[in-house]
């Protein structure tokens, strides 16, 4: 039994009607595959270079599968057919592909494939490379000392990996646990993966194989001198959702933004899309054991954060129902919430407490990621600095687990390395001094901080109730989350959504979906 | 007294005593060369007796300094201009009543966070029914259609739609400053603007938190609002300017 004294039936009413909401809308995903799913099989065979005009060869197999054949029978589908022909690999027929050598559309009619065992080694070795970046991290993580305070999350955005480089093991040298690289700004509207190392970018750095590598490469030198294990976090968000998820499980990544309803809502991506890139994303997490990163926090920079709490709840629920079936587990379900009510509302403290302690309570085995206040950053520094030790006392009180700093230069600029080191302190200091207050300390009944959670809990409620009679796709239309409408067939992307053809294969989810099922019933 | 001088230099504690404080990090270990380099620094910065109260190392090669000290240069306060707007800050009635008053409504207003800058808050915070901080958005005011385009919008679509609205007033706000991609921006947008022979056509304001009056100006734009200031203010400025202009005159 928790602080708070929340009704278990309401969480559990919750619980059900998300995983309603959540199961009318796996109906559309397992009926469509998506130009990017099927660039992440393409990247999951080993297919990797760009061709002279830089673009991707993922990218020029799948439009040319698109323009001149059928994408609705999956490229597993051609790429069987060829790789058995040829007698060559995925990566070589793809270069073929690529040089206009090799037309992929004479196996367009062709019925469902009977080489598809030609490709399961090529899958494998992906998915070996996979678990031994599993293996690696876990022996890691068994060797960082435990601790039951927060792990302090810090961003890096200069646009440059090796500027970045050096601010991340700055975070490090001062105490971070977890270093996110911040993307460049429209990177989650490309459709596809830049290239090689980048030193351009503008409010962050682009996602690419080899900034994924070199930024792991750096962490694990100074995880080795630090002797704890630091973890490192990118974007699977946006148009190439799952292709980054694929990238960042082959490189090591151990987090990921990973969020449909954020990208629906705050970049205008097409729903159908991108619901189905989320699916695939998370089952593909789920099994590299990397934890996802969900962004409710975000509804509360457009919407007001005390009247819409329960929107950010009423979202989790629906958040954990989507993970649930991609079969993660909780321990990865790094749901977001955000400490973001205006510093001059009367008891604010106490209703960010109440919201924090609420999401612990409701969902304790979920490694939850809470965000600093931005929203009432203002400039004044000094002033920012206070906010955030307040933020940082919520966190630590109510046993956070993913603790994103705040940075007193919040709507200034993208952190210098001393802003950085600075929230770095203050964390570090609020930790140490509120090392067990949360284990010391109850709630008065019917108090305001009780009173709160249980008020939220019960909006929460009946806006899930709402949205399951809704559907989610007019929920999303409503304008429910963050105040602000999207519709179905508006939005980036939707031109790279299919309906599966019914000789349609994806053997690599259902492979994985399969040894998640096992490791589930071990336990 | 208007000839009269007035020199000031910043206040610590007495007039005149020229007391500051700076912070900044230098890409060199925490050291006693280290500190030497950051009191150099202050010393360049006409920063007589600068006392380092606080260093920190950042990591091997980066150090932390805060400083005190007296700075030299001194201002004559007289000899300052600024480019500040002319409108009167009215607030949200005072300003419906004008439009009613003077205007045929509705004032149209299209605006957007433009190229890849994906922030919205300050769009949002001017433009939307909510407001922000208790000051109400222009979506809510009478004699006002706004329509709020969101974040990443091409300077193209923005234009595009302006036109289709016939619009009034674009608003365009710009969030992500770094290496001056908002002034690229910007600046490509008046240059749509001129190239379509349509810069006349529309009143264009900018927003953000590194936008001031002065530098819209510069950039060929007719106001620019940074912090602190509300959908009251922009719609001031609207509504005087559109008055001045004769601008769907009653």
């Amino acid at each position: 039994m928790g602080k708070l004294n929340l009704d278990p039936n309401t969480i559990s009413k919750c619980r059900h009607d998300a995983s309603v909401i959540a199961r009318q809308v796996q109906v559309h995903i397992d009926k469509h595959t998506t130009v990017s799913v099927e660039r992440s099989l393409l990247r999951m065979l080993g297919v990797d270079g760009v061709n002279e005009l830089m673009v991707p060869i993922v990218n020029v197999v799948v439009d040319h599968i698109l323009q001149n054949a059928n994408l609705a029978k999956g490229v597993c589908h051609y790429l069987s057919y060829a790789c058995h022909e040829h007698i060559a690999t995925p990566n070589e027929i793809a270069h073929r592909v690529a040089s206009g050598a090799l037309d992929l559309s004479i196996y367009q009619d062709l019925s469902k494939s009977p080489y598809l065992s030609d490709l399961m080694p090529y899958f494998e070795r992906t998915l070996a490379r996979i678990d031994d970046m599993k293996s690696i991290r876990k022996s890691w993580i068994e060797r960082t000392p435990k601790k039951t305070t927060p792990h302090k999350y810090v961003i890096v955005a200069t646009g440059n990996i090796y500027e970045d480089i050096k601010q991340a093991i700055s975070a490090v040298k001062k105490g971070a646990d977890i270093i996110a690289v911040i993307r460049s700004t429209g990177q989650s509207l490309l459709d596809y993966i830049p290239n090689g190392a980048t030193t351009e970018g503008f409010g962050g750095t682009y996602a690419t194989q080899e900034n994924f590598r070199l930024m792991r490469k750096a962490l694990d030198e100074v995880s080795e001198s630090e002797g704890r294990y630091i973890k490192l976090v990118n974007y699977a968000s946006g148009l190439c959702m799952p292709e980054i998820a694929t990238l960042g499980a082959i490189e090591r990544l151990d987090m990921m933004l990973n969020d449909s309803l954020y990208g629906i809502i705050f970049r205008d991506i097409n729903m159908k899309r991108t619901f189905v890139d989320q699916y695939f994303s998370r089952v593909l997490s789920a099994y590299a054991e990397i934890i996802i990163n969900t962004g409710e926090d975000n509804y509360l920079t457009t919407s007001d954060a005390i009247e819409h709490a329960h929107t950010v709840l009423a979202s989790q629920f629906i958040n954990e129902q989507f993970a649930k079936l991609a079969k993660m587990p909780s321990s990865l379900m790094g749901l977001g919430h955000a400490y973001e009510i205006d510093p001059s509302f009367e008891n604010s403290f106490l209703f960010e407490l109440a919201q924090a302690e609420m999401t612990k309570e409701i969902f304790p085995n979920a490694p939850l990621k809470y965000m600093p206040p931005t929203k009432h950053m203002t400039g004044d520094i000094f002033k920012g600095t206070i906010q955030n030790a307040l933020f940082n006392i919520a966190a630590v009180t109510s046993h956070q687990s993913i603790h994103l700093l705040g940075m007193m230069t919040e709507a200034i600029h993208t952190p210098f390395v001393s802003d950085r080191a600075i929230a770095l302190d203050n964390a570090n200091y609020i930790e140490k001094a509120f090392k067990d207050f949360g284990n010391e300390i109850t709630f008065k009944p019917d108090g305001i901080i009780m009173n709160r959670a249980h008020q939220v809990l019960e909006h929460a409620q009946q806006l899930l109730d709402e949205i399951k009679n809704d559907g989610m796709f007019k929920t999303l239309e409503k304008g429910t989350f963050a105040g602000i409408s999207r519709h179905e067939n508006g939005g980036k992307g939707l031109k790279g959504v299919l309906i599966k053809d019914d000789c349609y294969i994806n053997p690599v989810l259902d492979l994985m979906l399969s040894r998640l099922e096992v490791k589930k019933n071990a336990f | 007294m208007p000839f009269k001088s007035q020199w000031i230099r910043p206040y610590g504690d007495t007039m005149n005593d020229g007391k500051i404080q700076i912070s900044f990090s230098l890409p060199m270990p925490h050291d006693a060369l280290g500190e030497e380099a950051a009191k150099r620094f202050a010393s360049l910065m006409g920063i007589h007796n600068p006392q380092i109260v606080h260093s920190t190392a950042l990591s091997e090669s980066f150090s932390f300094y805060i400083i005190y000290g007296t700075v030299e240069h001194q201002i004559d306060a007289t000899t300052l201009t600024v480019t500040e707007q002319a409108s009167v800050s009215l607030s949200k009635e005072e300003v419906e009543h004008f439009i009613e008053e003077h205007l045929v409504s509705p004032i149209v207003i299209v605006g957007a966070s433009t190229g890849t800058d994906a922030h919205t808050v300050g769009i949002d915070a001017i433009m939307n029914m909510k407001g922000y901080n208790g000051h109400y958005g222009l979506e809510r005011y009478q004699g006002i259609k706004a329509y709020n385009l969101g974040g990443q919008v091409e300077n193209e679509v923005l234009l595009e739609k302006a036109i289709e609205y016939n619009a009034d007033v674009i608003l365009i706000s710009q969030t992500v400053t770094q290496k001056d991609i908002h002034i690229q921006n910007l600046t490509a947008f008046v240059e749509l603007l001129e190239a379509e022979r349509m810069r006349d056509r529309f009143i264009v304001i900018i927003g953000g938190p590194r936008i001031h009056f002065g530098l819209a100006k510069e950039l060929g734009y007719d106001a620019g609002f940074g912090p602190k200031k509300y959908a009251n203010d922009v719609a001031s400025f609207i509504v005087q300017t559109m008055y001045k202009k004769g601008r769907k005159l009653k």
